[in-house]
């Protein structure tokens, strides 16, 4: 083996890895889930927003994305009960005459698409590393854990710039409301693996050299099957707790990418492009524009993040 | 002995600190100023910017009247020879004198391979010497406007330049910077004192200036502001005595805050859209086999869609003209004869059908966003209003650098329809023609800023008459006659001027030209 | 111990060099560096001779090597933005982007150390209530929306300090430029550290609270406590000794990760650092300012990195032993 230094999460993915799944499904979660009021709460605001964004074409009241439907008189009207206000406009309009509520919906919708499927591509493509490297073991391990090194020198926000510059670079002047999702996802996800390939490779490890596991092998059972039957269900928990933290690092990057200019393009904007946006009209007293949005924003990550502490401390008892 | 200057060092910003330089002014702009080789780039900031430390032969005054500088005199000695007579005893900043040789040296650098100015002296135009302090410009042709772009050509010192190693102008899109991209060395009423391109410019007072000194600043620092938002918090909370462009919304803010307020005027730059008229196919639209944007009922369609009063009450928030030319209305005569075709969706769509696209077509559109007051808005808003006739828009708004990298000469014309600004630096119609109208072959020869392609010979030929005519009326006349052919033919979508808006510290006053020029020399602390 | 070290630091020069291969990469072949270097005009002879005289041609190893040997005597290219040496644009922006990493670092490290003891020691009181909850706000705000939030309260509504730029900075020798020096340049530092560091802040707070609560329960505490030693020597020189060392690794990592949130905080402030320099290489496709940018943090980072393992096998000899058996 060689050295590897210790990781930020290393006590408490260890002490999760164990027997997580088993202890994720005993009433021992469940218990501490009804027993912490915040967490009930986030939950139901977490549920509640995904569900509004995920049903966004049936529950707002414009599509904003819909550019026949959006009329430049309507611009910059202020919320429900400010003067000047429009009854169809509970949350006011922005700077292109859209409904702030239906913008949020959707520009939530863009924005927790991105999140899931950068955090999806980041689970399989570390989970997939994690195992072959502490399986196989050996100069792949090596190599492995040294570009996961490699990786962990770079900030995911860096990497994620980086990649968008290059993809700007290679791919010249691409057409940005068809990629941008894509490009996005891409970046966010590939600076997001080396969490889970480190702790399932650390849990592979323990597995490997366990006699059942060793006499899998000598059976002839192929090392894939081993591998997924035997050490997957042991790292459940501790990725659920990674992919949680991650998502809502991943929702917060894209936003951060879209507000510095290099995310989704303001035809289809995310949060973070309602706020870029909305930045502009912040001192004209057109406040709404970017605090409604920057606001979304911050109730969702709140909500994730408090999910993510929960699920973290209920998977490690030693803890609570 | 570190911590001993460290100490000095502070005492002394700490004496400096408390009887703050009153006088030099802080302002800021939303670009960056890169370089310093005033050949280098034809953009009104880096221009004005040069304007503070360069001379020209000829100068504009604040009211944009053409009056003399380092000519004081000249004079048409036959229609085609200009005799233009030098001022004396004018040094340059390092102390050399300026003479006859500096305008020879100068007329053949602007002239040079790299030059982004060009277009200031025809490249067939002769320069000769007759005295250390008399020039000859020897025209192929008549030409009334000889010196009508003459504000952006600077004198620059042939000793210095030379002594520098930096004849060779530094192109914008020549990796390797010269001395004179870093240093400069005018005769104007600034010299620069430090110069980091992108962050912090500085300039000090050029006591032995020939002029008279209307401004009483000991310096001056420019810094670049990106952000809106930065900027304007900038010069509300005093960091700034100056910044521009404000934005149209922060306009009433700047205004109502106590100490600042804000200067706003017409500019005289057009704002435009533009097609592709040349190419047999778009590059960047769901049409294939043919260009849409050769049928003029489409192009006329896309006019009468968009409703240029919604951008100007909503986006502009007032503060536009909307425009029937390509010219500001202050720039030519006749300009009341003309006027823009309404806002009709209805005609928009008859016409489209017409033309045999009633379901509409799918078309991307360049756009900066960086660039011209509230640029992208505008172009989402024109992709709205296109959108209710059935044209689908995917805008592509990009930071100018890459914008103009892809719609301009250097980058193929790369671009089925786009945004596009113009300021005549000639203050004058036949620039317009000239740049904007005439037919062009695929490098952009002839007409480098038809990025379209629009072409009709007989609007060359009328450039030509333009350019050779004396006669006032009869000038006019032939311009407006090709501006009918242009309007009928809907080359371009004129939409309007934008409005100047500077924030000024009420500490300072400054003038504003409509050319949207920061001129230090006319600034003043109260 | 020293092949501990040295092992390190083969790893760290093994970085490096896929660090330089990448960064030359993107130099090389993102963006053909001809094509960014002439007109239309220009003929395929006349592009040719270029990439003949610019050593284009040559084999990519031999194109490499060359790039790692100016690299090292900082000769990364011309940017195309700015007609300059890249190494000169980032050798001025540097200072102000370590200056304010290294204030937003202290106010992390000041206030995070001690919210997370008291956190870790008073778990149920309200004071660490109302500090973790306000963590858990700072963690789900994202930085740009804070630093407009400072902006819009602290410089535009109360006018308490500046929003833009360093203030005035004082020239020490020819390559540091310090902000530090002036009472405007410490007023100009204030918003931005803080905005950039709250999240460490948080970061920090909340790792050393979950190391305590996890050292107060190790045998050797316990053991301690059950000695009779006082509370206060229990906690601060036994129990807070054990956390050193993840706190050590994170306050590392986390520098590094400071570097890279600079962009955004210079971006939001202005902040004349290496931050938006990148960030405008980025939006105009700025490859040699990107290659360098991207070479040279990795640089920082690699030796951040380095001084933390070899801190490790000073403070905790225990590793010593663990590692020398690995």
């Amino acid at each position: 083996m060689t050295d590897n230094t210790p990781t930020l999460s290393g006590s408490e993915a260890h002490e999760a890895s164990r027997s997580a799944l088993a202890r994720f499904l005993d009433s021992d979660l469940l218990h501490s889930f009804l027993s912490s009021k915040v967490t009930i709460l986030a939950a139901i605001v977490t549920v509640t927003l995904m569900l509004s964004a995920l049903f966004a074409p049936l529950i707002a009241p414009f599509n904003p994305f819909d550019l026949a439907q959006i009329s430049i008189m309507d611009a910059r009207i202020p919320p429900i009960g400010m003067e000047w206000s429009d009854p169809r406009y509970l949350l006011g309009t922005d700077d292109q005459g859209r409904d702030l509520l239906s913008g949020i919906l959707y520009g939530m919708r863009i924005s927790l698409a991105v999140g899931f499927l950068s955090v999806a591509f980041a689970a399989i493509l570390g989970i997939t590393l994690g195992l072959i490297s502490g399986y196989v073991g050996g100069r792949t391990d090596a190599i492995i854990m040294r570009i996961a090194e490699v990786q962990l020198t770079f900030p995911a926000i860096l990497l994620a710039l980086l990649i968008d510059g290059i993809a700007n670079g290679i791919f010249g002047n691409i057409d940005r409301e068809t990629w941008a999702i894509w490009i996005l996802t891409f970046s966010i996800g590939l600076s997001f693996w080396v969490q889970y390939a480190r702790t399932v490779r650390g849990s592979t490890l323990v597995e490997r050299n366990k006699e059942y596991v060793q006499a899998a092998r000598v059976i002839g059972i192929p090392a894939w099957i081993i591998m997924i039957r035997h050490v997957l269900p042991n790292v459940l928990g501790p990725v659920l707790v990674i992919a949680t933290i991650n998502l809502a690092l991943a929702i917060i990057t894209e936003a951060t990418l879209s507000f510095l200019g290099v995310g989704v393009p303001s035809t289809q904007p995310s949060l973070g492009t309602l706020i870029r946006i909305g930045n502009d009209f912040l001192f004209s007293g057109e406040w709404w524009i970017a605090i409604f949005p920057g606001l979304a924003l911050a109730i969702l990550v709140l909500a994730v993040n408090l999910l993510g502490d929960w699920l973290r401390d209920a998977l490690n008892p030693k803890l609570r | 002995m570190r911590l001993k200057i460290a100490s000095a060092a502070l005492a002394m910003v700490l004496a400096a600190g408390t009887q703050a330089n009153a006088e030099t002014l802080k302002f800021a702009f939303q670009g960056t100023y890169n370089q310093l080789d005033p050949y280098s780039l034809n953009e009104t900031f880096s221009l004005s910017m040069h304007g503070n430390v360069y001379e020209t032969l000829v100068r504009r005054s604040a009211d944009l009247k053409t009056e003399p500088a380092l000519a004081t005199s000249w004079e048409v000695i036959e229609p085609t020879r200009w005799r233009f007579h030098l001022r004396k005893g004018v040094k340059f900043h390092n102390g050399n004198d300026f003479n006859a040789d500096d305008v020879i040296f100068s007329a053949d650098r602007v002239r040079a391979e790299g030059s982004d100015l060009t277009q200031v002296l025809a490249a067939d135009v002769k320069v000769e010497k007759v005295d250390d302090y008399t020039v000859d410009f020897i025209l192929p042709g008549v030409n009334p406007i000889l010196h009508s772009e003459w504000e952006n050509w600077p004198i620059m010192d042939k000793e210095w330049t030379e002594a520098n190693d930096a004849v060779k102008v530094t192109s914008a899109s020549d990796t390797n910077p010269n001395y004179a991209s870093l240093h400069a060395n005018g005769t104007g009423p600034f010299k620069i004192a430090s110069h980091e391109p992108g962050v912090k410019t500085t300039y000090t007072v050029n006591d032995n200036w020939w002029d008279e000194k209307q401004h009483n600043l000991t310096g001056a620092e420019f810094t670049p502001i990106g952000s809106d938002a930065t900027r304007v918090a900038a010069l509300l909370s005093g960091e700034l005595d100056m910044a521009y462009p404000i934005p149209v919304q922060d306009i009433k803010r700047v205004d109502n805050n106590a100490g600042t307020s804000a200067l706003t005027g017409p500019e005289l730059r057009t704002i435009f859209l533009g097609f592709d008229q040349r190419r047999d196919e778009l590059t960047y639209s769901n049409i294939k086999g043919k260009n849409p944007f050769k049928d003029v009922r489409v192009r006329k369609a896309f006019y009468q869609a968009i409703d240029v009063d919604a951008i100007k009450a909503k986006i502009m928030r007032g503060l536009s003209e909307p425009s029937a030319l390509l010219i500001s209305p202050f720039l030519f005569a006749n300009s009341g004869d003309f006027s823009r075709y309404p806002y009709d969706p209805e005609a928009a769509k008859a016409l489209l059908a017409e033309a045999g696209y009633a379901d509409g077509f799918e078309v991307s559109m360049d756009c900066p966003n960086d660039r011209y007051v509230n640029d992208e808005a505008i172009c989402q808003a024109t992709a709205a209003f296109l959108a209710r006739v059935g044209i689908k828009i995917n805008l592509n708004a990009q930071p100018k650098a890459k914008y103009f990298a892809k719609v301009l000469a250097s980058g193929g014309f790369d671009t089925s329809f786009y945004m596009l600004g113009w300021t005549p630096g000639s203050f004058d119609s036949y620039n317009i023609l000239k740049n904007l109208n005439n037919c062009r072959d695929d490098k952009g020869t002839a007409s480098p800023f038809n990025l379209g392609g629009y072409c009709n010979p007989k609007v060359d030929e009328l450039t030509k008459l333009v350019l050779s005519e004396n006669d006032e009326e009869k000038r006019n006349a032939l311009i407006s006659e090709a501006y009918t052919i242009i309007n009928n033919e809907v080359s371009h979508i004129p939409l309007h001027q934008q409005a100047l808006a500077w924030g000024v510290s009420d500490k300072v006053t400054v003038t504003q030209r409509a050319d949207n020029k920061f001129l230090l020399k006319y600034v003043n602390f109260k | 111990m020293f092949g501990f070290i040295s092992r390190r630091i083969a790893m760290a020069l093994v970085v490096m060099f896929v660090v330089a291969l990448i960064s030359f990469l993107l130099f090389r072949f993102v963006g053909d560096p001809v094509n960014q270097m002439v007109g239309v005009e220009t003929t395929p002879e006349q592009r040719e001779a270029l990439r003949q005289r610019l050593g284009l041609n040559d084999p990519v190893l031999t194109q490499f090597f060359r790039y790692v040997l100016g690299a090292v005597q900082f000769d990364f290219g011309n940017s195309y933005q700015f007609k300059q040496p890249v190494a000169d644009l980032i050798g001025r922006r540097l200072p102000a982007t370590l200056e304010l990493s290294f204030a937003s670092a202290i106010f992390a490290l000041l206030l995070g150390i001690p919210m997370g003891v008291y956190t870790g020691l008073n778990r149920d009181s309200w004071l660490s209530k109302l500090f973790l909850s306000v963590s858990l706000v700072g963690i789900s705000l994202p930085t740009f929306f804070i630093g407009i939030l400072f902006i819009f309260f602290f410089s535009v509504t109360l006018q308490w300090l500046p929003s833009f730029g360093r203030g005035e900075v004082v020239q020490i020798g020819s390559f540091w430029s310090t902000g530090f020096l002036t009472i405007s340049g410490l007023k100009a530092i204030i918003l931005p550290a803080i905005t950039l560091g709250l999240y460490q802040m948080t970061l920090i707070m909340r790792l050393i609270r979950a190391e305590m609560l996890e050292v107060m329960r190790t045998d050797h505490i316990k053991f301690a406590r059950a000695r009779g030693l006082p509370n206060r020597s229990v906690y601060y020189v036994h129990a807070l000794k054990n956390t050193m060392v993840p706190v050590i690794t994170i306050t590392g990592l986390q520098l590094g990760s400071i570097i890279a949130f600079a962009i955004i905080t210079e971006t939001v402030f202005q902040w004349p650092g290496m931050g938006i320099l990148f960030l405008q290489a980025v939006q105009n496709v700025d490859i040699p300012i990107m290659a360098a940018y991207l070479l040279l943090t990795a640089f920082i980072f690699v030796v951040i990195n380095l001084i933390v393992d070899i801190l490790y096998v000073v403070i905790d000899p225990r590793l010593r032993t663990e590692r020398s058996r690995a």
